[in-house]
């Protein structure tokens, strides 16, 4: 039996640009709290500003979205994990530091955090494997323990949902499967978002598939046919995980 | 040289030399941490328009600076958030501008601008006792804004998309931040010169960043650094009756080479 699911988040009809220019048309998309969403799509297909405009960071042009019902942000808990080049890695800032900025609110803006708070953080850094980086700035990481710094950041809050921007840029291919391994084990907590332009990846993992190029098509599976790819120009690099994992490369004529 | 001490003009300007030091030491923090070293030469030299205006109109030329340099500011930070725009050549324009406006309004001024150099090269030692009270208040103010919002403005400045999702006030933290490093500059001016202010506003931080890879730490010891160069270059500048701009940012730099010497011996 499936524990009673919630509505999180609810995109409404969602016209978006980005520069300017619009790159969201109409996008309609509803999150439960025990989802598990891979959002693909190609290189400038709006996938980022769906990402932002979820965020409440970037105002639609037109539509709604709605947080356990309400326009506000707030009412909801977001986890967000940026892309890696998003991050000014040369910022003076601990690796401690950054994983307890998870927990501040604007309800808590000034004065320490409780000794609680710091257990917590060093309870989840030990957990993902970065117990020992504690004193370590940000600058001196490799790009697989910035991706965890970034996670424990962004779940410490214990979110209602985390959502993870192209994870795959912090790491290669081979050390992926070490994050969604992780990932499915958050998701009996918590909604899990994931952008990627790496489909076969995902697809591997994700309950459910959204593909966004300037539309956005949702399927209620995480399986992708080659008719669906062609129909939404969906991104051209699929692996499928077989004995041997191999490469289709499809062509498009766009 | 104690007897320096005695002398009320030398006592005003040692004061004057540690509250610049503790606001450039703080001010510079944020700014070589956020990278906005350009914005604050922008803002710098966009204030000289209000100098020229203030001697224009026979008004102290500090006031036009704090009008012109904050106006610069709070215009860079809305621009900031308007993509469309280059904010580069935006802020090139500017600084230019303020300037030429400066420099039109000294020409246009009758007789002989006499404090003219003191405002571009600094001149610590005719620093006024209002101006002390205002750097004083200036320094206490960034200090406790600095100790009591630490941690918003450090995740702020280094992650503020992640602050939004957090639901922090970034855009409010950004508008004062700003104002506080526009008024840092103005109160400079007079202790390093228009031209000059930049380096004790990166100085201090570069060479602190040598040893020390964290917000707090950096901020410690670049006001140690930048009080050690202000009062420093205060004494060098007495001594060799040169600009006390010029001889604090030769002290800073003597000290940022020392300090990679020291990290170099160390290896």
């Amino acid at each position: 039996m499936e524990h009673a699911t919630q509505i999180l988040i609810a995109l409404n009809k969602i016209t978006a640009a980005y520069n300017g220019k619009v790159v969201l048309e109409n996008v309609n998309l509803t999150v439960r709290s025990n989802d598990f969403i891979g959002i693909i799509g190609p290189n400038g297909g709006g996938k980022t500003t769906l990402v932002k405009v979820i965020l409440g960071l970037l105002k639609p042009l037109r539509g709604k979205v709605h947080y356990k019902g309400d326009p506000d942000p707030g009412k909801i808990s977001i986890g967000y994990l940026p892309q890696i080049h998003k991050i000014d890695y040369k910022f003076p800032i601990t690796v401690w530091d950054t994983v307890l900025s998870g927990l501040i609110s604007d309800k808590r803006l000034v004065g320490n955090f409780p000794k609680e708070n710091q257990n917590k953080a060093a309870n989840l850094m030990a957990e993902l494997g970065i117990g020992t980086l504690s004193n370590k700035p940000v600058g001196e990481l490799s790009g697989g323990q910035l991706q965890r710094v970034f996670l424990c950041r962004a779940i410490i809050s214990n979110p209602d949902i985390l959502i993870l921007d192209e994870p795959n840029t912090y790491v290669d291919n081979k050390f992926e499967g070490e994050l969604y391994e992780t990932l499915r084990k958050l998701n009996d907590r918590m909604a899990i978002l994931i952008v990627s332009h790496d489909v076969g990846m995902i697809s591997a993992y994700v309950k459910t598939i959204a593909c966004v190029n300037r539309e956005l098509h949702y399927h209620e599976s995480n399986i992708i046919s080659q008719e669906q790819l062609l129909a939404y120009n969906c991104p051209i690099q699929l692996i499928t995980h077989g004995d041997v994992p191999h490469t289709v490369l499809h062509k498009h004529e766009h | 040289m104690l007897e320096l001490l005695q002398y009320s003009f030398f006592q005003n300007a040692i004061l004057a030399a540690i509250f610049t030091g503790v606001t450039c030491g703080i001010a510079g923090t944020y700014i070589v941490s956020k990278r906005i070293v350009f914005i604050s030469g922008g803002i710098t030299h966009t204030s000289f328009g209000g100098i020229g205006i203030g001697y224009f109109l026979g008004i102290n030329p500090l006031i036009g600076a704090a009008v012109f340099s904050l106006l610069s500011a709070l215009g860079i930070e809305y621009m900031s958030k308007k993509s469309e725009i280059r904010e580069d050549s935006a802020i090139a324009i500017m600084w230019s501008f303020g300037m030429a406006i400066g420099i039109i309004f000294i020409y246009l001024t009758p007789g002989y601008a006499p404090n003219l150099m003191s405002y571009l090269f600094g001149s610590i030692l005719t620093v006024s006792q209002t101006e002390i009270i205002l750097i004083a208040v200036l320094s206490f103010i960034i200090s406790m804004f600095f100790i009591i919002f630490y941690k918003p403005i450090l995740y702020i400045t280094f992650d503020p998309e992640f602050a939004k999702t957090r639901n922090l006030p970034v855009d409010t933290f950004n508008y004062l931040l700003i104002s506080i490093i526009a008024l840092t500059i103005v109160l400079s001016i007079k202790v390093s010169g228009i031209i000059l202010i930049i380096s004790l506003l990166t100085l201090p931080q570069t060479t602190a960043g040598i040893f020390v890879k964290n917000f707090k730490s950096i901020l410690l010891i670049s006001v140690i650094i930048a009080v050690t160069g202000t009062i420093g270059g205060l004494f060098f500048a007495y001594a060799m009756d040169i600009p006390s701009g010029a001889a604090i940012i030769f002290l800073l730099v003597l000290l940022y080479l020392a300090g990679r010497g020291i990290k170099l011996l160390k290896l």
